[in-house]
C-alpha cells in the first residue's frame, strides 16, 4: 500500500502545477452535484410533518387574524366536535353544497327554535306544513336529512355557535385553539412548516450558492494567472532546461490510467458502490414504502377526507380508543351512502356486499410484523400525533399509499425527536416536573423509556 | 367408528382414496421416478441428478428464495359488515358469567372476549363466594370451548343428523316408551341451576314414567345424609381451629376457591394481626390441604372411624358430655386437637370427607359440641354443589341390568367411565331401547347412545346457578355457538312439547321466582340487566349480613353439651343418629392395626373427575404435590418402596377382590401413610379426545358402593412388581431445599416475639466488617422514575393450588409441550410453584453423605409452596451475558425479553440464579409433533392477541404481564390521570384466590404492594438468594406455622 501511495504522490508531484487545478475543479464539480441534492433534502424536511407535532397547541394561532363574533370558546369547541361527528358528512360551514345546503349564515336565515325542531325531527317539521322546510326538501330532490333526536338543545346551540364562528370566514382551527386530535389539516393551511427550520435551510442554500460563485471566480482568476505566467515564461529565452521541461510538460493521462493506484481506486469505488446498492436492496426487503395496491372498492380519501373534510374519527372509530384505527364496517358507509350517489357502481359494491352478507376484503397497506406492537390510541389520543405524520398526505390520496418505511429505525427516530405531549395530562405531570429539574431540553419520548424494548415487543 | 366430527380433504384423490394417493401419502418426499436412460449413465445415483444439476438447482433455489423474500404476501383486512355496537376491535369486553362443571366446580367469573371470542377467565369481584380468584379448571376452561373433538351437530349413532329429525324421532320414541308404561330415566350429575331443574320438572311432567337420577362421580353422600341431604357450607374465616379428617377442602372439594380465600384470611399475619388459625389434618394421601396444615398425621383409611370416635370421646370428656364406647385409638396430636377444639368453641370446626355415614354422624356430634353449627358451618345457606344419591344410581344400574328401563338420557355424566361398575353397565346399556346423551363429544358413554344431542359449551350458553342456597349467579353466552349445538335444557323442553327457546324460559323463571326476592321494586328488565352486569344475585348474602352478629353471640352462650338436634330447613345440625349405634358400627368396621395394604383414591386439582381430560392445559398442569403431569401413578410411601425394592417409575400390578387388574407406574411419595397407596381418578379415558386418551389408567373401577355410599378406599390390595419402567413426567425432582435459605419459615410463637424470625438476612464479609449485600455492588443501579413494578408473595397464604400457573399459561400463550418434552425437562411454564419437603437430616453435617441425607424428604414432611417466576432483578445476571442485548432493563423495573432480537445462545438461562427462563426448543405452533391447541385454527382462537407467539430458538420468561401494564398505563393516559392501584395486575395475582400474590407500583406509596413491602421489609420480607445481590423486584414473606 505504501508503495502504491508513493507512486501516486510521485505522479502528483510531477504534475504539481496542473494537478491542484484539477483538484479544485473536482471540488467544484462535487459541490455542484451535492447542492441540488441538499436542497431537495431540505425541501423534504420542510414538508415532513414529523416536525410539526404541536404539543402546546398555540403555535397555529395566526398572528393577525380578525377576531370573530364573541362566542364561548368551550361551546364552540364542543360544537366543532359534534359538527365533525354528525354534520360534516353532508354539510359545510361555508356556502358550498356538499350533500345538504351550506350552513353559512344559518343563524340569520332561521330562528333558533325552528333549527332545533328541524334537527331533532325534520320529518315532523316537513309534515307540519312548514313552507321553508318543504321548499328545502324540493330543492334537494326529496332527500330528507336524518333526525338527531339524541342531541340536546345545548349541544345544538353549540353546533350553531360553531357554524356562526367558522362560517364567518375564519378558519375554525384558530378559534377552537389548536385542536389536533387526529383531525385532517388541509394541505397548505395546516401543515405549517416549523418557521426556524424553513428559513434556516433557505439562507443555507443562498450561502452555498454564493460560495460556489466565489470559488468559480477564484478558479477563473487562478487559471488566468497560470496561463499568463506560462506565457510569460515561455517567452523568456534564458530559461534553464529543467525549468523549461517543467513548463512544457504535458499531462500523461495514459500513465495515470495505467497506474495500479488508479486501477485500485476505481476497483475500490466500484466495490463500495456495489456494496451499497446490495446493502440497500437487502435492507429494503419487507419495506413496502410506496405500496399502493388496488382496493376492491375505489374509495378515495382525497374526496372524503380532503374535499369534504370528513373527520378521520367518523369512519376510523377506534383510532383514539384502541390498538388499530379499524377499517370502517359497511354500516358506517351506509350512514351517508344510503342516500348519496346510490347509482355509482363503486357504491353498488357496498350494497352487494351487504345483500350477500359478504364482507369487503380490503387489501392491507400497512403490514406491521406481528412482533411489533403499535397502538393508535397511544399516538393519536395521548400523543396527539396527526395522522399525516405516519400516513402522509392521506387527504390528497386517491389510492392509499404506504408512505413511511415503518422500520424500527423510523420509529426510534421519531421517539428520539418527539416531545411528550404532557399538557393537561395528569399522567405526565410528575414526570415533566422531574425532567425539567434535571434538563433544559423538553421531555422527549426517549426520555421516559420510549426506546425500551418492551414498549413495543412482547 | 368415526371419531372426528369434521372431515377435511386436500383433493379429490384423497376423497376418493385413489391407490396412488394412498401410496404417496405415507411419504413426505415423493419416491424417485422410473429410471431414465440418462440415469443409466450414472449408475448408483438413483435420484438422477448429477453434481452439475445439484449446483443448478442450488443456484435456482437460492435465486427463488431471494426473489420470494422480496415479494410481500398480500394480506387482507376484513371489517364487519355491520359492526355490533359494543364490540370495538382490539378492545376487550368483559361479561359476567359462571363456570360450572360436573365435579362440583363453581366460580363466578368474568369472561374476557376479544372481537367476540372468549380468551380468558377472571374472577368476578362482585361475587361473595369467589370474589378474589378462580379455580385451576375455570382458568383452563376457554380451551375446552375450542376443542376440535367437540361434535359439530347432533348424531344418530355415529352419523350426522339434523335437529328437526332428531326432535321428531326422539319425541316419537319417548312417547312410545311412555305409552307402553316404560321407565324413562334422566341421569345427571348434581344440577345447581334452578332453571334447569324447572326444565327437568317440565320434562318429567310430560312423561310420567320419567325419573331424575342424580349422582356424582366423586360422591359426598354420607356427609349429605347426615345433613338432611344438603352439603354444609363451611366458613373457615371464622374457624380458629380446624381439624380435617381426610378432607381436601382446599384442593379437590367443592367450593375450594371460596374455602381457600376464607382459610387464608385466618392464616394471614401482619403488623396488626399476630394470630392465626391452627389446622390439624389426618389423612392417607398427602393432599394440598394436608400440605398446608400445621400438624399433619398420616392415617390408614381403616383407622379413620376410630380416630373420629376417639376425638369425640376426648372432646366430650373436656366438655362434660357422655362418651361413646369404641376401642381406644391414639394418633399424634389428637389430645391437642381436642383441647384446642373445645377451647375455641364457636370458632372451631371438624371436617371429614369420609363416605361412612357413622363417621360423619360422629363428626357432626363433635361439631355440635364445639358449637360449629351456625358459626363455622352453615346448613341453612348450604352448598348445593354436590347432591348425588348413590343409592338412586345403584338402583338405576340394577334397573338397566334387568332391562327395566325404556329410555335413558345422560346429561353431564359419563357412567361407563366413572361409575365403579362402568364396564358392566356399558354392556347392559344395550338393553335400553332409547339412549340419548347431551355430551359434547363421543365419550365412553355417549358413543354407546342412539342419539347424541350435544349441549353448548358453558361459554356459549344461557343459564343460571345457585351454588349456595340463596346465592344466585348467571351464565351468559360470550360467543355464538361454534357448532350446531343446542342447550340441553332446550332439547328437554322441546321433547316435553314446551317452548323451544331456553333464553326466554330462563327469563320467565327469573321473573316469576327470583325477581320477587329482589324486593320487587322497579321493572324486571332493569333487574335483569343489572343481574347480567353483576353476574350474581345474592338475596341471602344481605340477609346473612344482618343476622351474622346475632348468630355468633348465641353460639357462645350455648351450653357445652350435645345440643338437641333440629331438622328445620336445610341441614340443621346433623340428623339424629344414635351415637352409640354409630360407635358400635365404627368399632365393628375399623381396626387400629390393619396389616393389609390399603388403596385410597383421590382427585387431582387439575384433572378432577376427568371430565375435562382433553384440555391440554390441565394435562400439563403439574399436580401441586407430586409435581407430575400427563399421568396418574401409584403413590407409595418410602418404607413400602424399600421393602418391595421399588424405585420411581417401576411398574406394578394392582389387584383387589372383584376388581380389574391394572398396571401403573410407582411414584414414591413422602407423607403417604404407611401401608397405604394412592391413585388418582380422572385418567385412563378411552374416548375423550387426543390429549386425554391413553394417559394413565382409569381408577374408578376401584371405587365401591358400600351400604349405599360410594367408597373411594379399598381395604386390601395386592401390589406386585412387574417388568418394565415408565417415565413419569415430573417438573420438579428435587424434594428439599438442602438447608439453603430459599424458603424461609418460622413458628408463630417466634414470629410474635420477633417479626423477622426465620427470615435470613445475609451479610457479606468486607474489609470494613460484615455488610448487607446491597451495600457493596459493582453496578450503578437503576433509577425508576415513573413506575417500579413489583410483587409481594406471601408464602403463608399461598396454598399451592396452582390457579396462577394456568392463568399465566392462558394469558401469555405459553405452549403445551406434551409428556415427552416435560420428561426432557423442556416444559415452558413461566411460573411454577416449587414444592419443598422438610428433611430429617442434620443440616450441619456438611459431608457428601450428609448432603445425600439432606436430599431425602422426611417420611411425613412439612411442606412449603413457593411460587417462582422471573424476579425482575435490578442487577440481572441474564442481562449482562446476552451477546445481542435481547434481554435488557426497562426504566420501570422490568427485565425485558425481546424475542425478535434473541438468537438463542441460552447464556441468560445458564446465568439465571432462579432458573425461570425457558427456551423454545421447537416451534410449538403449526407443528404436527405438538398436536395440541396451537396446531389447529379452532384451538388458536384462545391465544391472546396482545402477546407474541414465540417461535423456535428464542428464550422466553415471565414479563410481569407487560401487555397488561402497557394497557393499564394507556387507559390511564387516555383519561388523563395516573393509574389506580389494583388497575394493573398480573394474571397470576388476579387468579390467586388467597391474595397471596400482590402486584403493583412500588413507587405509588398508596399501593397495596408498596405498603406491604415497606411494612414487612424488616419483618417477614425476604428476597430469594439475597446474598448474590441481584436485587429482585419480588419480596417473599416467610411462612409461619402455628405450632404449640
Amino acid at each position: 500500500m505504501n508503495t502504491l501511495l508513493d507512486k501516486f504522490f510521485a505522479l502528483a508531484r510531477k504534475n504539481a502545477c496542473k494537478s491542484w487545478g484539477i483538484m479544485l475543479f473536482c471540488c467544484l464539480l462535487g459541490l455542484a452535484t451535492w447542492l441540488p441534492a441538499q436542497a431537495q433534502e431540505n425541501n423534504a424536511e420542510a414538508t415532513l410533518p414529523a416536525d410539526v407535532v404541536d404539543t402546546d397547541g398555540t403555535s397555529d394561532l395566526p398572528a393577525g387574524g380578525s377576531q370573530p363574533r364573541t362566542q364561548d370558546p368551550a361551546q364552540v369547541s364542543q360544537g366543532k366536535t359534534i359538527f365533525n361527528n354528525y354534520c360534516s358528512a353532508c354539510h359545510a360551514v361555508t356556502n358550498e353544497v356538499v350533500v345538504g345546503p351550506g350552513l353559512q349564515g344559518i343563524n340569520e336565515r332561521r330562528q333558533r327554535d325552528w333549527l332545533i325542531n328541524w334537527i331533532h325531527n325534520p320529518q315532523k317539521v316537513v309534515e307540519s306544513g312548514d313552507q321553508y322546510a318543504n321548499d328545502l326538501l324540493k330543492k334537494f330532490n326529496g332527500n330528507l336529512m336524518p333526525a338527531f333526536p339524541d342531541l340536546t338543545d345545548q349541544e345544538i346551540q353549540s353546533v350553531l355557535a360553531y357554524i356562526d364562528v367558522a362560517g364567518s370566514g375564519e378558519n375554525a382551527n384558530t378559534v377552537a385553539g389548536g385542536d389536533t386530535d387526529g383531525k385532517l389539516v388541509p394541505s397548505g393551511s395546516g401543515t405549517t412548516v416549523a418557521p426556524g427550520g424553513g428559513l434556516g435551510s433557505t439562507s443555507f442554500t443562498i450561502i452555498l450558492v454564493a460560495l460556489l460563485v466565489i470559488l468559480l471566480l477564484v478558479l477563473l482568476v487562478l487559471i488566468m494567472i497560470v496561463s499568463l505566467l506560462s506565457k510569460f515564461l515561455s517567452d523568456k529565452k534564458d530559461l534553464a532546461p529543467e525549468d523549461r521541461e517543467v513548463l512544457e510538460q504535458k499531462v500523461n493521462w495514459k500513465a495515470i490510467a495505467g497506474s495500479s493506484a488508479f486501477k485500485g481506486g476505481v476497483a475500490l469505488i466500484f466495490a463500495l458502490v456495489v456494496g451499497k446498492v446490495a446493502n440497500d436492496q437487502v435492507m429494503s426487503i419487507g419495506i413496502q414504502q410506496g405500496y399502493a395496491p388496488k382496493q376492491p372498492i375505489a374509495y378515495s380519501h382525497k374526496l372524503h377526507a380532503g374535499q369534504y373534510q370528513i373527520d378521520c374519527n367518523y369512519c376510523h372509530t377506534t383510532v383514539s380508543k384502541g390498538k388499530t384505527a379499524s377499517i370502517p364496517s359497511l354500516n358506517i358507509c351506509m350512514n351517508c351512502h344510503g342516500v348519496i350517489k346510490t347509482a355509482s357502481p363503486e357504491i353498488q359494491k357496498i350494497y352487494a356486499a351487504i345483500e350477500q352478507n359478504k364482507p369487503v376484503e380490503w387489501v392491507r397497506v400497512h403490514n406491521l410484523p406481528d412482533l411489533a406492537y403499535f397502538n393508535h390510541a397511544q399516538h393519536v389520543n395521548v400523543g396527539q400525533v396527526p395522522c399525516q405524520t405516519c400516513h402522509g398526505e392521506i387527504q390528497n390520496m386517491e389510492v392509499v399509499q404506504h408512505i413511511s418505511s415503518l422500520t424500527m429505525g423510523w420509529c426510534i427516530d421519531c421517539h428520539r425527536k418527539t416531545e411528550v405531549n404532557g399538557k393537561d395530562n395528569a399522567y405526565y405531570d410528575k414526570l415533566v416536573a422531574l425532567h425539567s429539574k434535571e434538563s433544559k431540553e423538553p421531555m422527549r419520548v426517549a426520555n421516559i423509556g420510549g426506546l425500551e424494548c418492551s414498549k413495543c415487543h412482547y | 367408528m368415526e371419531e372426528n366430527n369434521k372431515i377435511y380433504w386436500k383433493g379429490l384423490e384423497e376423497l376418493s382414496n385413489e391407490l396412488d394417493f394412498v401410496k404417496n401419502a405415507q411419504n413426505e418426499f415423493p419416491s424417485p421416478k422410473e429410471a431414465t436412460p440418462k440415469d443409466a449413465e450414472t449408475p448408483g445415483d438413483v435420484t438422477g441428478s448429477s453434481r452439475r444439476d445439484f449446483l443448478k438447482m442450488m443456484g435456482f433455489s437460492l435465486t427463488a428464495v431471494s426473489l420470494a423474500a422480496c415479494e410481500q404476501p398480500v394480506r387482507h383486512a376484513i371489517p364487519y359488515i355491520n359492526k355490533p355496537e359494543d364490540i370495538e376491535p382490539t378492545i376487550s369486553n368483559y361479561y359476567a358469567s359462571s363456570y360450572i362443571d360436573s365435579d362440583g366446580g363453581y366460580d363466578s367469573i368474568l369472561v374476557e372476549t376479544r372481537e367476540g371470542r372468549p380468551i380468558k377467565i377472571e374472577p368476578n369481584n362482585l361475587s361473595s363466594l369467589t370474589r378474589t380468584g378462580t379455580s385451576v379448571r375455570a382458568q383452563a376452561s376457554p380451551l375446552s370451548l375450542y376443542d376440535t373433538t367437540r361434535l359439530n351437530g347432533p348424531r344418530k349413532g355415529s352419523k350426522p343428523i339434523d335437529w328437526k329429525t332428531v326432535d321428531s324421532e326422539i319425541t316419537a320414541r319417548l312417547q312410545q316408551v311412555a305409552s307402553q308404561g316404560g321407565a324413562i330415566r334422566l341421569v345427571t350429575s348434581t344440577i345447581i341451576s334452578p332453571t334447569t331443574k324447572a326444565a327437568i320438572r317440565d320434562f318429567i311432567a310430560r312423561y310420567p314414567g320419567a325419573q331424575h337420577v342424580v349422582y356424582d362421580a366423586i360422591s359426598y353422600s354420607a356427609l349429605l345424609r347426615v345433613h338432611n341431604g344438603v352439603l354444609p357450607f363451611y366458613d373457615f374465616s371464622k374457624a380458629k381451629v380446624v381439624v380435617g379428617i381426610g378432607a381436601d377442602f382446599l384442593g379437590s372439594w367443592p367450593n375450594s376457591t371460596t374455602y381457600s380465600y376464607q382459610y387464608a384470611q385466618q392464616r394471614k399475619v401482619g403488623k396488626k394481626k399476630k394470630e392465626m388459625s391452627r389446622h390439624y389434618q389426618y389423612e392417607t394421601n398427602l393432599t394440598l390441604t394436608g400440605a398446608n396444615a400445621d400438624y399433619r398425621t398420616p392415617i390408614k383409611p381403616s383407622q379413620e372411624g376410630l380416630l373420629v370416635a376417639n376425638l369425640y370421646n376426648r372432646v366430650a370428656k373436656l366438655a362434660g358430655a357422655a362418651a361413646i364406647s369404641v376401642p381406644d385409638f391414639n394418633a399424634s396430636f389428637l389430645d391437642n386437637a381436642a383441647k384446642d377444639l373445645v377451647a375455641a368453641r364457636g370458632q372451631a370446626l371438624v371436617i371429614s370427607g369420609s363416605q361412612d355415614v357413622n363417621v360423619q354422624a360422629v363428626v357432626a356430634a363433635i361439631n355440635r359440641i364445639v358449637g360449629a353449627y351456625g358459626s363455622t358451618i352453615d346448613t341453612t345457606a348450604y352448598s348445593t354443589l354436590k347432591a348425588g344419591d348413590d343409592n338412586a344410581m345403584a338402583n338405576f344400574v340394577q334397573e338397566v341390568q334387568q332391562g327395566r328401563v325404556g329410555a335413558v338420557i345422560f346429561y353431564n355424566v359419563n357412567p361407563v367411565y366413572e361409575h365403579p361398575a362402568g364396564a358392566a353397565f356399558g354392556q347392559s346399556l344395550q338393553k335400553v331401547g332409547l339412549k340419548i346423551s347431551f355430551a359434547d363429544r363421543f365419550t365412553e358413554t355417549s358413543s354407546l347412545c342412539d342419539y347424541i344431542c350435544p349441549d353448548h359449551n358453558f361459554l356459549e350458553s344461557w343459564g343460571d346457578a345457585e351454588p349456595r342456597r340463596g346465592y344466585f349467579s348467571i351464565v351468559q353466552p360470550t360467543i355464538n355457538p361454534i357448532f350446531l349445538t343446542r342447550h340441553a335444557q332446550e332439547s328437554l323442553l322441546v321433547w316435553a312439547g314446551k317452548q323451544n327457546n331456553y333464553f326466554s324460559y330462563l327469563q320467565d323463571y327469573w321473573r316469576t321466582n327470583l325477581f320477587p326476592q329482589a324486593g320487587g321494586a322497579g321493572a324486571f328488565e332493569s333487574f335483569w340487566i343489572q343481574t347480567l352486569h353483576d353476574g350474581i344475585f345474592e338475596p341471602a348474602a344481605a340477609r346473612a349480613q344482618s343476622t351474622a352478629t346475632q348468630a355468633t353471640e348465641t353460639n357462645r352462650e350455648r351450653p357445652l353439651t350435645a345440643a338437641p338436634l333440629n331438622s328445620a330447613t336445610g341441614g340443621g345440625q346433623g340428623i339424629a343418629v344414635d351415637l352409640n349405634a354409630a360407635a358400635t358400627a365404627i368399632a365393628r368396621t375399623y381396626k387400629a392395626n390393619s396389616t393389609a395394604t390399603e388403596l385410597a383414591l383421590y382427585e387431582k386439582i387439575g384433572i378432577g373427575n376427568g371430565e375435562h381430560g382433553n384440555n391440554p392445559y390441565l394435562q400439563e398442569f403439574p399436580d401441586p404435590i407430586t409435581r407430575a403431569c400427563w399421568d396418574n401413578y401409584l403413590t407409595v410411601p418410602k418404607k413400602m418402596a424399600n421393602q418391595m425394592e421399588l424405585v420411581q417409575g417401576d411398574r406394578v400390578r394392582l389387584e383387589a377382590n372383584g376388581k380389574p387388574v391394572i398396571e401403573v407406574p410407582v411414584l414414591i411419595q413422602p407423607g403417604q401413610a404407611e401401608g397405604t397407596v394412592g391413585l388418582a381418578v380422572g385418567y385412563g379415558r378411552t374416548k375423550a379426545g387426543k390429549a386425554a386418551e391413553n394417559v394413565g389408567v382409569n381408577a374408578f373401577p376401584y371405587a365401591t358402593v358400600v351400604n349405599g355410599y360410594a367408597s373411594y378406599v379399598v381395604p386390601g390390595v395386592k401390589i406386585t412388581k412387574i417388568e418394565g419402567t415408565h417415565n413419569i413426567a415430573q417438573v420438579q425432582t428435587h424434594h428439599t431445599v438442602m438447608a439453603r435459605p430459599i424458603v424461609q419459615e418460622a413458628n408463630l410463637n417466634d414470629y410474635v416475639k420477633n417479626p423477622a424470625a426465620g427470615a435470613f438476612r445475609p451479610k457479606i464479609a468486607t474489609s470494613e466488617g460484615p455488610k448487607h449485600p446491597t451495600a457493596i455492588s459493582m453496578w450503578d443501579g437503576h433509577q425508576y422514575v415513573n413506575h417500579s413494578w413489583g410483587m409481594v408473595i406471601d408464602m403463608n397464604s399461598c396454598t399451592g393450588c396452582g390457579a396462577c400457573v394456568v392463568a399465566c399459561n392462558v394469558e401469555n400463550n405459553v405452549p403445551v409441550v406434551g409428556r415427552q418434552e416435560v420428561i426432557n425437562r423442556r416444559e415452558m411454564h413461566w411460573l411454577r410453584i416449587d414444592r419443598y419437603y422438610s428433611s430429617d437430616a442434620d443440616p450441619t453435617v456438611r459431608t457428601p453423605v450428609g448432603y445425600q441425607d439432606m436430599e431425602e424428604a422426611s417420611a411425613n414432611p412439612e411442606v412449603v409452596f413457593q411460587p417462582m417466576l422471573c424476579q425482575h432483578c435490578q442487577n440481572a445476571p441474564c442481562e449482562t451475558v446476552c451477546p445481542v442485548i435481547a434481554t435488557s432493563h426497562s426504566s420501570e423495573g422490568l427485565n425485558q425479553m425481546t424475542y425478535n432480537r434473541c438468537i438463542g445462545t441460552r447464556y441468560c438461562a445458564n446465568n439465571c440464579p432462579y432458573k425461570v427462563r425457558r427456551f423454545n426448543w421447537f416451534k410449538y405452533h403449526n407443528n404436527e409433533k405438538f398436536d395440541f391447541h396451537m396446531n389447529n385454527d379452532l384451538g388458536k382462537m384462545v391465544l391472546n392477541p396482545d402477546v407474541t407467539v414465540r417461535s423456535r430458538g428464542v428464550m422466553e420468561k415471565c414479563t410481569f404481564c407487560v401487555q397488561r401494564i402497557q394497557e393499564g398505563k394507556l387507559n390511564a393516559k387516555k383519561e388523563r390521570r395516573r393509574p389506580r392501584d389494583g388497575e394493573i395486575i398480573t394474571a397470576c395475582a388476579q387468579a390467586c384466590a388467597t391474595e397471596a400474590i400482590v402486584f403493583g407500583d412500588l413507587n405509588d406509596t398508596e399501593s397495596r404492594v408498596a405498603q406491604l413491602w415497606n411494612e414487612e421489609n424488616d419483618g417477614r420480607g425476604f428476597r430469594v438468594l439475597e446474598e448474590i445481590n441481584v436485587r429482585p423486584q419480588i419480596t417473599y414473606l416467610t411462612k409461619i406455622r402455628n405450632k404449640a
